[in-house]
């Protein structure tokens, strides 16, 4: 399959539009917004700062997206953030290099999701909850990891990850990508998004038609806390230290929101993963569309609820596109 | 333990007890919040400190950011019968009953760092905590005497809505009043974060030329400054010199930028609640002197000459 399924011109027409017109507000509240200069080897500008600031919640998504499309949720990804941030600030802290902090980080990320997948695809715990116990714990246990404190570090080279660059491209942006690429690789590139979509739509058929959803169920679970650990990487690298009390505080929520505004359905089956992480870049683009346009911060929430709303009845069915009016008018049609 | 080394503890202990009783050692209660910051473990580390100087026998009660467990150790100290309960109150409101049956039980209480809502203020002997509103003030007054009055300012706010980031603002905004050459020409909240203080930082920088408007920036917690120091220096300008920090708290690690020249300036919201609360107490149980309601800790500015004593002071309190 050449596309990744669900990403056909008609269906991603609301989010592509939405992000083109987020973007031409935030140009229009702050001319300067498209330029572009070099600083210290590194792109500088508003537009590179929206997909920076926006590549830990377009990971999140990333897990999300696959999580979501069984019909789960995991809510516990924030608090996964922390405990990877965490473990990394610490160990780097201790005199351990990167080679140790990664694999480390990632693999704390690993065990979360595993213990969410356990929880929901073999004990059957409904999801919401199975993954609330987490999001509750996961940021106690990252308090003990840092003692409470923000734990500071001095290494270059994992600050690297948060602020470094790769050919002038912010380092956060490559990996958003490379993660991007990556799961996009493997759902797409083998059958396992199909029987993800499967599951989600209806988990018992595709039981009886052959589909391993126990092992489909924790697989999703275990990348979703893969994607956590790493935007929870980038994060503490980014602010040279771990913040267990506010690294990836709601950004739960950003994710979800990310996802859905995607196009994803709650109710699970066909996914896009790159309009998750649209969707992720219109999230951040109008926080950064806010924060330039000099409005008191009081508004803030009101302004991002207010574009959500409008992007969201963009796909409703009732209302958005012609294409899907069609049916309801016809239908209205044959009452009597 | 045998029964022999057991009964000569007892008496050892009784003996001790009997001692302090001569010295009528104080016996005080604190019912803390919990440890949920770095300033509030250093709040308990202090006052733990500056009960040892004073001799007092000092019982924390850790509420877990729990009001009812708050209610549970203020009744449990009213049982032991000690000489005085410290509060730390994690809520407002909701104190009264509780503080009433202290008051009946004729045990003074104090609350730290935090006020209550109430109608009956003789159901506590004084309060000790900082003037947030002052903090502003400070940190505006040593903003305009730096900058000879003329100063492009940018504001990392606090969490919308969070009384320290209501007052800290309205302090500021006292002294910018008064002085039309000191203007706040961008404010933001930046939820007390470094996270968010260094992306707020960053659209500042943007949105003001490459922040060559910009001459300072003024944070409402020091964790924000630190994030908006690191804004200013991928933009490539130097925090401290192009750019002006000052922010308040007085954390560790805020004393680092300023040893290092990064930073400029911090108002000391003081861990040490407790100290002025001993001494009022100590006052009142002595010679019946009353304290006034309202006990107001210093809010001191510290400066760069004193950062590297500062932080060695500080970094094992907090």
């Amino acid at each position: 399959m050449p596309m990744p399924a669900g990403l056909t011109p008609s269906r991603s027409l609301p989010q592509i539009a939405a992000l083109v017109v987020v973007l031409l507000a935030n140009w229009m509240v702050f001319p300067d917004f498209f330029q572009v200069r070099l600083q210290d080897g590194r792109l500088f500008g508003s537009v590179i700062d929206v997909l920076n600031r926006g590549a830990p919640v377009a990971l999140l998504a990333l897990g999300m997206t696959l999580v979501i499309a069984t019909r789960g949720v995991d809510l516990s990804v924030g608090a996964v953030m922390a405990i990877a941030g965490a473990t990394a600030a610490t160990l780097t802290a201790s005199g351990h290099g990167l080679g140790v902090v990664v694999p480390a980080a990632l693999g704390v990320g690993l065990v979360c999701g595993l213990w969410n997948g356990l929880l929901v695809a073999v004990l059957e715990i409904q999801p919401i909850v199975a993954t609330l116990i987490l999001m509750v714990a996961g940021r106690g246990i990252a308090q003990l990891i840092t003692e409470g404190q923000i734990v500071t570090f001095v290494s270059p080279a994992l600050a690297a990850i948060g602020s470094g660059s790769l050919l002038a491209v912010p380092m956060p942006v490559v990996i958003c990508l490379g993660m991007l690429l990556l799961t996009a690789l493997l759902v797409r590139g083998t059958a396992l998004g199909l029987m993800i979509e499967a599951t989600g739509l209806n988990r018992l058929a595709s039981f009886y038609s052959g589909v391993d959803t126990r092992a489909v169920g924790i697989l999703v679970y275990v990348w979703c806390g893969l994607c956590a650990a790493v935007a929870g990487l980038i994060v503490t690298a980014d602010i040279r230290g771990a913040d267990a009390n506010n690294a990836g505080l709601w950004l739960e929520l950003d994710a979800i929101l990310a996802v859905v505004v995607g196009g994803t359905s709650l109710f699970g089956g066909r996914f896009s993963l790159v309009l998750s992480v649209v969707g992720a870049l219109i999230i951040q683009a109008m926080n950064t569309g806010i924060l330039l346009s000099g409005l008191k911060p009081e508004f803030n929430l009101i302004v991002k609820a207010l574009v959500v709303l409008a992007v969201l009845l963009l796909q409703s069915p009732a209302l958005g596109m012609p294409r899907l009016r069609l049916p309801v008018v016809r239908a209205r049609r044959t009452r009597p | 333990m045998t029964f022999r080394s057991f009964v000569v503890a007892l008496a050892v202990t009784a003996g001790f007890a009997g001692a302090a009783q001569a010295q009528t050692k104080l016996t005080i209660g604190f019912s803390q919040i919990g440890s949920e910051s770095g300033w509030r473990a250093a709040e308990t580390k202090v006052g733990k400190i500056e009960a040892q100087k004073r001799g007092i026998d000092f019982r924390i009660s850790d509420a877990q950011q729990k009001q009812e467990n708050q209610i549970k150790a203020i009744r449990s100290f009213v049982a032991q019968g000690v000489d005085a309960i410290f509060v730390a109150p994690v809520v407002a409101t909701g104190w009264d009953s509780v503080l009433k049956e202290a008051k009946e039980a004729k045990i003074p209480v104090v609350l730290l760092d935090r006020s209550i809502d109430t109608r009956d203020d003789s159901l506590y002997l004084t309060a000790v905590t900082s003037d947030t509103v002052h903090e502003g003030r400070v940190a505006g007054e040593w903003l305009l005497k730096q900058t000879g009055g003329t100063c492009n300012v940018v504001e990392l706010q606090g969490t919308v809505g969070s009384s320290p980031a209501i007052n800290r603002k309205k302090g500021f905004d006292e002294v910018v009043a008064k002085n039309p050459g000191l203007k706040i020409i961008r404010t933001q909240s930046g939820d007390f974060t470094r996270a968010k203080g260094k992306e707020v930082m960053e659209s500042f920088i943007k949105a003001e030329g490459g922040g060559r408007n910009i001459c300072a920036v003024y944070a409402h917690n020091d964790d924000m400054a630190i994030g908006a120091i690191q804004a200013v220096k991928e933009a490539g300008l130097k925090p401290g010199k192009d750019i002006l920090v000052v922010s308040i708290d007085a954390v560790p690690d805020i004393f680092k930028a300023m040893a290092d020249g990064e930073a400029n300036a911090t108002v000391e919201l003081t861990p040490n609640m407790a100290g002025p609360a001993f001494d009022a107490l100590m006052a009142y149980k002595k010679d019946g002197k009353v304290p006034p309601k309202w006990i107001q800790t210093e809010s001191k500015l510290y400066l760069p000459d004193t950062a590297k004593a500062e932080y060695e002071r500080r970094k094992d309190l907090y």
